[in-house]
């Protein structure tokens, strides 16, 4: 196994499963062999604020949170919150956008305007390591809008070498069983979407 | 078995596998999280229970350690606070059965009132502190402080942080072992659990011996581990620090603590003979460093560097470590322009139109720990006085004492359900006693409800969801004799501030208690409104953002174009307002605030 840990952000609003993706992730690469540390960071409780998670997985893992600069996968399942992290990646890192906005407060007062163009500025940056999905449309598709999280996950699925069964597996381990084939279906859609 | 678990998690695991009898705690972040793991998880050998504050979690605690029982108290950094008072004495009487009190430190203070360092209750209550610094040490940490709090007769302290107790990391299982130690009560140990002077006299040399003894045992520990790498620089640290400073630093050597009170003398002296120059790095205050240079030796650096408050990263302690040397990753964009989400509350949710209500009413309002502190930020600003649980009520008499007849009609205060039971009562108490005209607001939303839905005293149930005896707060709150109680909707605004304001105007105490308003979190207990959401009628939407004053976050404004620039009356607008049908539930507190009856119950 390579020494190198690798890093990935996960950021979002309230309500879109990033912690969940980020327990999922932490199981499967467990279950292959390495070391895990996964840390949320969030403010008060679960009142509506932006969620981010750090996971590391790597041959030994020290600290739980990633060094600003250092993230090797940013994925984002709201423009905005990606938009806020584009410095903490590498400069050879990737990045997966879920198309979707969720307009902050200051937007729905009117005081301040959400910031456009968000895919444009990281295709600038990162060219051929942006990765846009519809994951809204597609977990729609497959039945439930609260699938995104998995439908991105799928697409993530890609950038490793790890067979379907694994992340089948400890996807089903976290979901209650009336939604696990709608959740399967969403991996493998999000798989097919990048 | 191996298996992923956050750090609050390992440590309930551990407290089961050291055979962990009793456990109490009052909720609160970062550590809630280990009750709810024992009583879900392990309640068939354990005994788990939410007690009304830490201050009784810890003496009960300390009951059943008496017994004979391994005993367990769970708090944030600020329950220690309120624990102090057992805390302190019980490290003269010393245990039975092992005592372990977790205490979970906040630094950045993510949840909190403040950002104190509980290492200091180590040293001034003259009992050791053990501080694991991932989720595998904090289960074993955690069952071989019980093994240390029976073999020196002494309550343990297990120190976290955010960063320990909310991350993620492998875990291996073992199985449980009871303890040894029988169950029972001996008449004959009054002179050990007795605190009166005689006895207290004898029990504190008993105290400074057992420091002597636990100084001597830290040079052994076999968690207090030297790693000589590189010895130019040799690190001193503990905890999550040194978990951030190994990431950026893996070459240095190192002297990491899993005893941070007391510290291991020797061992830190043959440290310093191993390596050259030496670095502390430690979250908060300079705890380490001050013991260390008062040992004589001479620090490279430590918080001439390092920052002395909030939260460390991987980042921070390389940029303060290597100064100038440091080269920042190049910046692509200002994230600062963009705006935040800041934490709000639920859409729904009671507090937003009471907090509305005392707004117009102009009140300076003490308010205390809890939800209602989200009604501090705009738009509400109806919060003007938070200092710990409790603090309120006592803060909104003292305010009148001082303002005399003056402050009538001007002043209130704001708790809720469990928030009075923890530390409410005493000072209603006072201002009765003490011939006070304050008033009391009492939110009850049936349950604990910024740390995650805890049952207490006053939901009818225990931590488990047994049916319990229910305290009912307006019958205490007669029971102290206050005379003046009523009750109000708090979604009715109008009305809710008829009731207020008479009440903050009357020269005599008063409480007021909301009712049916359930936290909107709540899996028992709903509030049925009259309409299942609430929609804009765009044709008399003025635009005029009345509505936005309840900083709802269902509710949103956008800019209108020159073809919908009027409302259907003629009025000139510059935009309309909209209501997400999805995250509406129907409260109804936006349409009675609207002037232009452009808020309608939506189409079922």
């Amino acid at each position: 196994m390579e020494e190198k840990v690798t890093n990935v952000l996960l950021s979002g609003v309230g309500g879109q499963g990033t912690i969940l993706a980020s327990d999922i992730l932490c199981s499967v690469f467990h279950e292959v062999g390495y070391d895990v540390k996964k840390s949320e960071v969030h403010g008060m409780a679960q009142r509506g604020g932006d969620v981010t998670t750090h996971f590391r997985f790597g041959k030994k893992v020290y600290s739980p949170l990633i060094k600003y600069g250092d993230v090797d996968f940013l994925i984002s399942f709201e423009l905005l919150e990606g938009l806020r992290y584009i410095n903490w990646l590498k400069k050879d890192g990737k990045v997966l956008l879920n198309d979707q906005e969720t307009l902050p407060p200051a937007v729905t007062r009117g005081t301040m305007k959400y910031p456009e163009g968000v895919v444009k500025t990281f295709r600038k940056y990162f060219k051929k390591n942006t990765f846009v999905i519809d994951g809204l449309n597609i977990a729609i598709r497959c039945g439930d809008a609260r699938a995104v999280n998995i439908v991105t996950l799928g697409a993530f699925s890609n950038f490793f070498d790890i067979k379907e069964e694994v992340w089948e597996k400890n996807l089903l381990e976290h979901l209650p069983e009336k939604v696990h084939s709608l959740n399967s279906n969403a991996f493998r859609e999000g798989k097919k979407a990048i | 078995m191996e298996k992923i678990l956050q750090g609050n998690y390992a440590i309930a695991r551990g407290a089961w596998e050291a055979g962990l009898k009793v456990a109490c705690a009052y909720p609160g972040t970062p550590s809630s999280e280990i009750l709810f793991a024992i009583s879900s998880q392990y309640k068939n050998d354990i005994q788990a229970e939410w007690a009304p504050n830490e201050k009784v979690a810890l003496e009960v605690a300390i009951g059943a350690s008496f017994t004979g029982a391994r005993s367990l108290a769970c708090m944030k950094h600020v329950g220690l606070n309120v624990a102090s008072d057992p805390f302190m004495t019980v490290a003269y009487t010393g245990v039975k059965g092992g005592l372990v009190i977790v205490v979970a430190d906040d630094p950045y203070a993510h949840s909190s009132q403040n950002e104190q360092d509980s290492r200091h209750w180590a040293r001034f209550g003259k009992v050791p502190m053990i501080e694991p610094s991932d989720s595998q040490e904090c289960k074993d940490f955690t069952k071989l402080s019980y093994d240390l709090s029976e073999q020196f007769d002494t309550p343990v302290l297990l120190r976290t942080e955010t960063r320990i107790s909310h991350s993620f990391s492998p875990v291996s299982f073992d199985d449980r072992r009871e303890s040894i130690i029988p169950i029972g009560l001996d008449l004959k140990d009054a002179p050990k659990y007795t605190m009166v002077p005689i006895y207290v006299r004898m029990r504190r040399v008993v105290v400074e011996d057992r420091m002597k003894k636990l100084e001597a045992f830290a040079d052994e520990f076999k968690h207090n581990v030297m790693e000589i790498n590189d010895p130019k620089i040799g690190v001193i640290t503990s905890g999550v620090s040194y978990n951030y400073t190994k990431e950026v630093f893996p070459n240095y050597s190192y002297l990491k603590l899993g005893m941070v009170w007391p510290l291991p003398k020797k061992l830190i002296r043959e440290f310093f003979s191993k390596v050259k120059k030496v670095i502390i790095v430690e979250e908060l205050d300079p705890f380490l460093e001050t013991e260390i240079r008062a040992m004589g030796y001479k620090i490279f650096h430590g918080k001439d560097v390092l920052p002395g408050f909030y939260e460390f990263s991987p980042e921070i302690v390389e940029k303060s470590i290597k100064g100038k040397g440091y080269k920042p990753p190049k910046e692509r964009i200002n994230p600062e322009e963009f705006p935040k989400r800041p934490p709000n509350l639920c859409s729904g949710c009671s507090h937003r139109p009471l907090f509305y209500a005392l707004k117009k009413l102009g009140v300076f309002v003490f308010g205390d720990i809890g939800c209602y502190t989200l009604a501090a930020a705009p738009p509400l600003n109806a919060v003007h006085s938070t200092v710990c649980m409790g603090a309120g009520v006592g803060g909104a008499f003292g305010a009148m004492k001082a303002l005399g007849k003056e402050g009538l009609g001007k002043v209130c205060s704001v708790i809720g359900d469990s928030t009075f039971l923890h530390g409410g009562i005493a000072p209603l108490m006072d201002i009765v006693y003490n011939k006070g005209n304050a008033t009391t607001l009492i939110l009850d939303n049936r349950t604990t409800g910024m740390t995650g839905l805890q049952e207490h005293p006053g939901t009818g149930f225990t931590i488990s969801g047994e049916t319990t005896n229910q305290i009912d707060i307006e019958t205490l709150v007669r029971a102290l004799g206050v005379k003046h109680v009523r009750k109000i909707d708090p979604y009715h605004i109008t009305k809710a501030m008829e009731v207020i304001k008479e009440e903050i105007e009357r020269d005599e105490p008063s409480v007021i208690i909301t009712v049916n308003g359930p936290c909107m979190l709540h899996r028992r207990e709903k509030r049925k409104f009259e309409h299942a959401y609430y929609e804009i009628d765009t044709e008399n939407c003025r635009g005029c953002k009345m509505c936005l004053d309840i900083g709802c976050p269902a509710i949103s404004w956008r800019e209108v174009g020159d073809d919908e620039a009027t409302t259907k009356d003629g009025h000139k607008r510059k935009g309309v307002v909209s209501i997400n049908r999805i995250q509406c539930p129907g409260c109804g507190v936006c349409q009675q605030i609207c002037k232009f009856e452009a808020i309608v119950p939506g189409k079922a």
